[in-house]
């Protein structure tokens, strides 16, 4: 067994404290919004009020002739260059499909105009005065909609490329299989098939997006962003501005939350070319109004999942169709897709003929994006609920059914190879799995056999409990990139500079507890810098559950080389009188390095020595890592749900979620992730829901009428790690930050059907949702 | 207008636009941990307490609160020792992006002095303008109950 190799640690696996912390609860000026250059100009954007719409022409003088207007862009005087917004890996996956400022408008809320000014007062005037004259274009409000033929084309523009079918409205479009499909459902006894739905929902992080740029002393472009991808950032306005990339630096400070809305370059070029134009310094701060309306969202789909299984409970065969609206651009429309299908199939592996198809398309809505789970949690909610189908058609128990087909230590699926990010993807075996023991330890605590089927009711009040089970990824196989450099100072501390972008989630603490921990000393002698392009290594950046995977190896690694010139340096220090010492018989700890028969010099000594003694040298090393593959983190929910009969609420009375991310590097922040993951998604499951008017603009911009939840609304939350040690991870770690949001919907819904017998398949499952449900099979 | 408050026990005078609110007044004099997350009372990042009660920020007229008393987060640990609020969300793992931990401890202050031993469910309930998208609050209501014990440890010891 993998675990029994399991080292002891020092550093690993203790509940530091972060690296940042007390600044950020002392309220220091860490994030991109605290800072305030003298002369900075406020720069506001002028969003479509038309979901469809040509700009026949647009007059600009009346504004530009405001006292403290500094400049206002359009069309007119802005590179026409064609991108995607996307901060993806290069090439990207996504279509060039955007440009700055467009001659068409594709949403509510798309660009068309900004006006840099001495004030927001100022600005927000000049926006009036900008005269726009629009020839409305038929609007395409729904998937169903842009796929009819005849549909009118979204883009029709002759520039774009990576469109799969613009004709089509067809963004993107995937179909893999394995196996015999007609086959594989001929020869199953039992076949269960259902349609999900999933809504249009927003990241809300409590920072909005905020960008500050401005000119340094030698004339360089520098661009202070609430960015989950400062590389990807500075590539990307390179390009798009034709700025020579090394006239150009991202630093990442503090982010105030992302959740992939981040990974999205939605203002960089814009408040870059206020400051090439102006040479003064701008900022760009959307309001929350705007990061509803022009951010980006999660993909809502339509997903159909046919199952066909044998009496014995193995899954024979699984098909899964999805419909992704991306809403006006396509950006991660491919790759999203994709994820819906390779990071759920692969889960049961038993099955023989799999089949996984599906587009996403264009419509006049709200761009989607990235978002934490990635279309996986799309994906588990439909095949989850299909399983529970499974489980009653069967006549198993559904943790039975589970256990019977999910992936164990050792095996692989035909998925892992077939299905990548918009590509094929890297055959894998799953080298450490505690999904089973998830399993075992979540029905223990949710009371899984006391209070299955039991419809206990108080009054108008049923509950029920479901479960269901989860897998994610780590990191990008063969993609993602990411490297570390350490030095050393003569104290004994370490300087750890990363491109990993720590966006709130703790990444730059488990980061140093790695390098810590290698290096034998306690984390304060770390100090971090993360993500600044001037100074730290490149990284692909913080998606993809990619950091503690990637990142972290890229850490250990780096650290470890470190370790030999400690070594090395130390080795002829402890040597007696001229003699040798084996170098691998020497341990570092307590910040110091130990001979075997006792004798030590300090850390301290060993840098001052090559620093300024003999053999003079610095101390240091940078060190990259792609992962050859991207072993799933894994984890069971279980939830039991009150579903008020009369009322139609549904209240989660607790949720249990155990979860296999091998070893917890940092055991609090991981359940953190896990804790945060999972309140958003019951936030999915109840609440939250974008509206829109009849012509496609958003209902509901603001944080009182797109209903997260509070801490009065957030049921008791318990997480359990559950062990395990990944060969191949940085100190036997995998990643945790996406896979709790997977869990909510489908354990919820599973649930629900304990409770009360309906099957809902359209989230969020408001009382207005469930009352109908009830109503359709009680009628009158 | 001139208008005078006593941020973190300094009287200042301070000249506040018209229509100013009291969240962008502090942020213009540099108290940037106060934080705006909506500008609409709905999400709680521009707490400050006005006269030890804690209130929306982005909701106070800067000119309402002439002659009043603010504390920012930036005066709850004067003197360079945190307080038991800002150690326990530390040691808890209460705080993950950090952007509402300002607002979120300063509720809690307004809380903890009016009940020192509350319920999970008070500790919820004071805490429940304050929107927080990382954690789930299950780290923050345990942080509000460990720095609940000792601020009442300190008392009676």
């Amino acid at each position: 067994m993998a675990e029994e190799k399991r080292p002891v640690f020092v550093v690993v696996g203790k509940n530091e404290r972060k690296v940042d912390g007390v600044a950020l609860v002392t309220g220091r000026p860490k994030f991109a919004g605290d800072l305030d250059l003298p002369g900075t100009l406020c720069v506001k954007i002028l969003h479509s009020p038309h979901a469809h719409a040509r700009i026949t022409d647009i007059d600009t003088a009346e504004a530009e002739a405001l006292p403290g207007v500094a400049c206002v862009l359009t069309h007119k005087n802005t590179p026409a260059t064609r991108y995607t917004t996307a901060g993806q890996g290069y090439p990207e996956p996504s279509p060039y499909d955007a440009r700055m400022f467009d001659t068409k408008v594709r949403f509510v809320g798309d660009r068309v105009a900004a006006v840099a000014a001495e004030s927001e007062e100022i600005a927000l005037q000049a926006m009036k005065r900008i005269r726009v004259r629009y020839e409305e274009l038929p609007r395409v409000l729904s998937v169903d909609a842009a796929l009819e033929p005849g549909a009118p084309v979204i883009h029709d523009e002759k520039d774009s490329s990576g469109i799969y079918d613009a004709a089509k409205n067809t963004a993107a479009d995937v179909d893999i299989d394995v196996g015999d499909m007609a086959q594989g459902f001929a020869e199953s006894d039992v076949i269960v098939e259902t349609v999900c739905e999933t809504q249009y929902a927003q990241h809300t992080p409590i920072e909005p997006h905020v960008v500050q740029t401005s000119l340094d002393e030698d004339g360089r472009l520098v661009i202070r962003s609430s960015t989950q991808v400062p590389f990807h950032a500075r590539r990307i306005v390179a390009r798009v501005l034709g700025v020579p990339l090394h006239q150009i630096r991202v630093i990442k400070p503090r982010i105030g939350g992302g959740f992939g809305v981040k990974q999205e370059v939605l203002l960089e070029d814009l408040a870059a070319l206020v400051t090439l134009r102006t040479g003064r310094p701008a900022r760009i701060v959307f309001s929350r109004q705007e990061e509803f309306i022009a951010s980006r969202t999660r993909h809502p789909m339509r997903i159909r999942v046919k199952l066909g299984a044998r009496t014995d409970g193995l899954l024979h065969a699984v098909e899964m169709e999805v419909l992704s609206n991306t809403g006006a651009y396509g950006a991660h429309g491919l790759t999203v897709l994709s994820n819906v299908g390779s990071k759920t199939l692969p889960i049961y592996n038993k099955a023989k003929n799999v089949r996984f198809f599906g587009k996403a398309v264009y419509t006049n809505l709200p761009v989607a994006g990235a978002y934490r789970g990635y279309g996986a949690t799309q994906g588990c909610f439909a095949l989850e609920t299909a399983m529970d189908e499974l489980a009653c058609g069967l006549d198993i128990d559904p943790v039975a059914l589970r256990r019977r087909n999910a992936i164990r230590v050792n095996e692989s699926s035909p998925i892992f190879q077939k299905l990548g990010e918009g590509r094929e993807g890297v055959e894998q075996t799953v080298k450490s799995c505690g999904l089973e023991r998830c399993m075992e330890v979540g029905a223990q605590r949710i009371g899984w056999e006391s209070k299955r089927g039991k419809r206990s009711r108080d009054g108008s009040r049923v509950r029920g409990v479901g479960m269901s089970i989860h897998m994610q990824g780590s990191g990008i196989p063969q993609i993602d990139m990411a490297a570390a450099t350490l030095k050393m100072n003569e104290d004994g501390s370490f300087n750890l500079l990363i491109g990993a972008t720590d966006l709130g989630t703790g990444s730059d603490t488990i980061l140093a507890q790695i390098a810590a921990e290698v290096l034998g000393v306690p984390v304060s002698k770390m100090i971090v810098t993360s993500s600044d392009t001037d100074v730290t290594p490149f990284d692909t950046g913080a998606y993809a559950s990619s950091t503690t995977y990637v990142s972290g190896k890229a850490v250990e690694r780096a650290a470890l080389a470190v370790r030999g010139q400690i070594v090395h340096v130390a080795a002829a220090m402890l040597a007696a009188d001229g003699g040798t010492l084996d170098e691998d018989r020497l341990v570092l700890k307590n910040e110091r390095v130990v001979a075997p028969n006792g004798r030590a010099v300090t850390l301290a000594e060993v840098c001052q020595r090559a620093m300024y003694q003999t053999g003079q040298f610095q101390i240091g090393a940078t060190a990259s890592f792609v992962p050859d593959e991207s072993p799933p983190p894994f984890m069971a929910s279980f939830a039991e749900v009150e579903v008020d009969t009369e009322t139609g609420l549904v209240q989660v009375v607790k949720y249990v979620a155990a979860v296999d991310c091998g070893v917890a590097i940092n055991p609090k922040m991981a359940e953190g992730q896990v804790e945060g993951a999972i309140a958003n998604g019951i936030g999915f499951a109840l609440t939250e829901e974008m509206l829109f008017s009849s012509k496609g603009r958003v209902r509901n911009p603001t944080l009182f009428d797109y209903k997260i939840l509070g801490a009065r609304d957030v049921p008791p939350i318990e997480v359990i790690l559950v062990p395990s040690y990944e060969p191949t991870g940085p100190v036997g770690a995998k990643s945790i930050a996406e896979i709790g949001i997977n869990g909510p919907i489908p354990t919820i819904a599973n649930a629900i059907y304990d409770a009360v017998g309906i099957r809902l398949t359209k989230t969020p499952f408001t009382p207005e949702r469930v009352q109908a449900a009830l109503r359709a099979r009680h009628p009158g | 207008m001139r208008i005078t408050l006593a941020v973190n026990g300094t009287r200042c005078t301070f000249d506040a636009h018209p229509g100013e609110t009291l969240l962008e007044l502090l942020r213009r004099e540099g108290y940037v941990g106060v934080k705006k997350g909506c500008g609409a009372g709905d999400c709680g990042a521009c707490t400050v307490l006005l006269d030890g009660r804690a209130v929306n920020s982005c909701l106070v007229l800067a000119g309402k609160a002439d002659g009043s008393d603010v504390l920012t987060i930036e005066g709850l640990s004067q003197g360079g020792a945190l307080h038991p609020l800002q150690e326990a969300f530390l040691d808890e793992g209460a705080v993950q992006c950090g952007y509402c931990t300002p607002g979120m401890i300063l509720a809690a202050l307004d809380l903890l002095t009016h009940h020192p031993d509350p319920s999970e469910e008070e500790v919820r309930e004071g805490i429940s303008g304050n929107l927080c998208r990382c954690t789930g609050y299950t780290k923050e209501l345990r942080a509000i109950q460990v720095a609940a014990a000792k601020m009442r440890e300190a008392r009676h010891g």
